[in-house]
């Protein structure tokens, strides 16, 4: 079936941040103290695999699945939404613990309080909903 | 036979996984959404669950077919699924431990959060039902989670979507969006989280 794949791909990205602690609320604490390199290590060397891949698609014109050329989006350039909104979600994962996929996998391992976390960012995509052209962007 | 070659392989993935294992094996998964036509961004979701839910009739931020983002509902389920795996079938001999650094652990110490090296979860106690009955429980997962969600949305994307889709793509926004991140991370943990616990 062809939507099982994606069920697939969510148990690997569960895996991988499961078993690298990437979930753990002590790791993203020691991160933002600077006290160890292990998670600028996943997500640098994330990073620098990425471009590789990136740099790979865009220079041999790879093709998807669907036989299309891969065409990454280029985001859209003004700056006030990015750091006013990335600031915001920085207070909010630095108390939580926890960005949005690892919230999912830790809901999976049991920690159940995560619902709360859960119905409280969608409560906060709402409200930044009806806010949207309120705000700077 | 067939049986010590599983127990070896789960003792294998039991295993803490290390940086060099796990950065690369993202980068992966966000290749792997490319070449099915999508983008990596778990964020997405919360906005198709508001839509899925109802907003869609209320604001137009939330018209959107959230079927077509079908797929990306069903990678947030299948990491609950792998959450379910690792921590019930893949744990490995150290157990549901966080291998945080002798420095970590001296700092929390010092702010009033109770940790011995070598037997830190992964989750600490105060981020549980119980913990969320106290004010400062309610803050950092409730409030948590509400900036979370205001802000991913803001910023147009979280971790996966600037962190290693934008980054990775050479995006300036993006790379703008992880200062912010780190900006307001570092206010959090260095004037926020030891005033929680005084």
């Amino acid at each position: 079936m062809k939507m099982s794949r994606y069920i697939l791909i969510g148990i690997l990205l569960g895996f991988i941040l499961y078993k690298s602690e990437a979930v753990s609320w002590f790791r993203i604490y020691e991160m933002f103290r600077f006290q160890s390199f292990h998670m600028y290590g996943i997500i640098g060397s994330a990073v620098v695999s990425g471009i590789f891949i990136v740099q790979l698609i865009k220079r041999r014109h790879l093709k998807s699945a669907e036989g299309k050329e891969i065409v990454i989006k280029d985001k859209i350039r003004t700056y006030p939404r990015y750091l006013i909104g990335g600031f915001i979600f920085g207070i909010g994962w630095a108390l939580a613990g926890a960005c949005p996929a690892p919230m999912f996998i830790l809901l999976g391992a049991g920690n159940t309080v995560f619902f709360v976390y859960l119905v409280f960012a969608m409560t906060g995509t709402f409200v930044y909903g009806i806010l949207r052209k309120k705000i700077p962007h | 036979m067939l049986e010590t070659l599983f127990n070896q392989f789960r003792d294998f993935i039991g295993q803490p996984w290390p940086w060099y294992v796990a950065g690369p094996l993202l980068a992966f998964v966000m290749f792997i959404l490319l070449y099915f036509g999508h983008e990596f961004g778990i964020s997405e979701n919360f906005r198709l669950m508001c839509a899925a839910d109802g907003a869609d009739s209320m604001n137009e931020f939330f018209k959107i077919d959230w079927r077509a983002g079908e797929w990306n509902l069903l990678v947030a389920l299948g990491a609950v699924f792998g959450g379910y795996l690792a921590s019930h079938y893949f744990l490995g001999s150290q157990n549901d431990l966080a291998h945080i650094s002798e420095a970590t652990v001296n700092s929390l110490n010092n702010i009033g959060i109770k940790v011995h090296q070598g037997t830190v979860p992964l989750i600490p106690e105060f981020i549980s039902w119980k913990g969320l009955l106290s004010w400062q429980g309610f803050i950092m997962i409730a409030g948590g989670g509400f900036m979370v969600g205001f802000g991913a949305r803001y910023a147009g994307g979280c971790t996966s979507g600037h962190a290693i889709s934008g980054l990775s793509a050479l995006q300036l926004p993006s790379l703008i969006a992880v200062a912010g991140f780190f900006m307001g991370g570092l206010m959090v943990t260095y004037f926020i989280i030891p005033f929680l616990f005084k």
